[in-house]
C-alpha cells in the first residue's frame, strides 16, 4: 500500500493531532495506579467515617498516609483532566466553544487538583 | 441540497436497541464525568479539614445529611463501576478479550462486580459508623 506520508512524518510517529499516543498512553498508565491508590483510598475513608476532625489529622500526619492520599488526588485529577478532554473533543465541535471549555476544564483540574493537595501537605505538616 | 431532507442520512444511535455494550460504554463515559465532580467534595472535605475542626464538622454534617448520603452513594457506585469497567478496558488494550462470548460476560461481570462492591462498601461504612 501507498503510504502519503512523508518519511520524516512515519519516524516521528505524532500523527496529525501532533501529539501521537502519548494522551492515551497516559491514560492507561493513570488508570493502573489508580487501581491500588483507589482500593487504599476507600478503605482509608471507610475507616474514618463518623469521626471526629482529629482523626483525619493523625491520619494525614502519618508520612505513607499523606504521600499516598497526595499520590491519589494528583493522578486522579490528571486522569480526569485527560479522560474530560476526550468527551469535550467529542462532543463539542466549534473550535471556539471547544478551547475555551478545555480551558476551563483543565484549569479546574489544576485549581482542585492543588487545593487538594495543598490541603493534605498543610496537614501532613502540622497544621 | 435539493430534496436532502426527505432522503435517508446517516444512522445514529437512536436506530439501535440499546445493547449491553453500548450501555456499559456510555456508563463508563458518564461515571467518568460523575466522578471528577466527586472530585470536588474530595476537595471540599480534604480543603475543610485543613481549615480547622469547624469547617471539617459542617462538611461532615452535610455528608451525613440525606442529599449528602445520596451523593456519597452515587460516588461509590460510579467509582467501582468506572473502577471495574476500566479493568475490562486495561485487558482489551492488551489485547484480549474481543470475542463477543468474552465481551457479553465481561460486561455482565463488571456490572455485578460493581454493585457487589458498591453494596459492600455501604455495609461496611454502616457497620463502622
Amino acid at each position: 500500500m501507498t503510504s502519503f506520508r512523508t518519511p520524516l512524518g512515519r519516524v516521528r510517529g505524532l500523527g496529525t493531532a501532533g501529539s501521537g499516543t502519548q494522551h492515551w498512553w497516559l491514560g492507561r498508565v493513570t488508570s493502573i495506579a489508580l487501581v491500588p491508590l483507589t482500593l487504599w483510598f476507600v478503605i482509608a475513608v471507610i475507616g474514618l467515617i463518623g469521626e471526629p476532625w482529629e482523626a483525619v489529622d493523625l491520619w494525614l500526619s502519618s508520612p505513607w498516609s499523606a504521600v499516598l492520599a497526595l499520590l491519589f488526588v494528583v493522578v486522579a485529577f490528571y486522569h480526569a483532566a485527560l479522560g474530560l478532554q476526550v468527551v469535550i473533543e467529542d462532543y463539542v465541535h466549534s473550535e471556539g466553544p471547544k478551547m475555551a471549555l478545555l480551558l476551563v476544564v483543565k484549569f479546574a483540574c489544576a485549581l482542585f487538583g492543588t487545593a487538594g493537595a495543598f490541603s493534605i501537605l498543610k496537614i501532613a505538616f502540622g497544621g | 441540497m435539493a430534496g436532502s431532507g426527505a432522503r435517508p442520512i446517516s444512522p445514529h444511535i437512536q436506530v439501535y436497541r440499546p445493547q449491553i455494550t453500548s450501555v456499559l460504554s456510555i456508563t463508563h463515559r458518564i461515571t467518568g464525568v460523575g466522578l471528577a465532580l466527586g472530585l470536588l467534595l474530595l476537595v471540599w472535605w480534604l480543603v475543610a479539614a485543613a481549615t480547622g475542626p469547624e469547617a471539617f464538622a459542617r462538611v461532615q454534617a452535610f455528608m451525613g445529611s440525606w442529599i449528602g448520603l445520596l451523593l456519597l452513594f452515587g460516588f461509590t457506585f460510579a467509582n467501582w463501576y468506572h473502577f471495574c469497567n476500566g479493568i475490562r478496558h486495561l485487558v482489551w488494550d492488551a489485547g484480549y478479550g474481543f470475542e463477543i462470548p468474552s465481551v457479553y460476560l465481561g460486561g455482565w461481570f463488571v456490572v455485578g462486580a460493581s454493585v457487589g462492591l458498591t453494596v459492600v462498601t455501604w455495609l461496611v461504612a454502616l457497620i463502622v459508623w
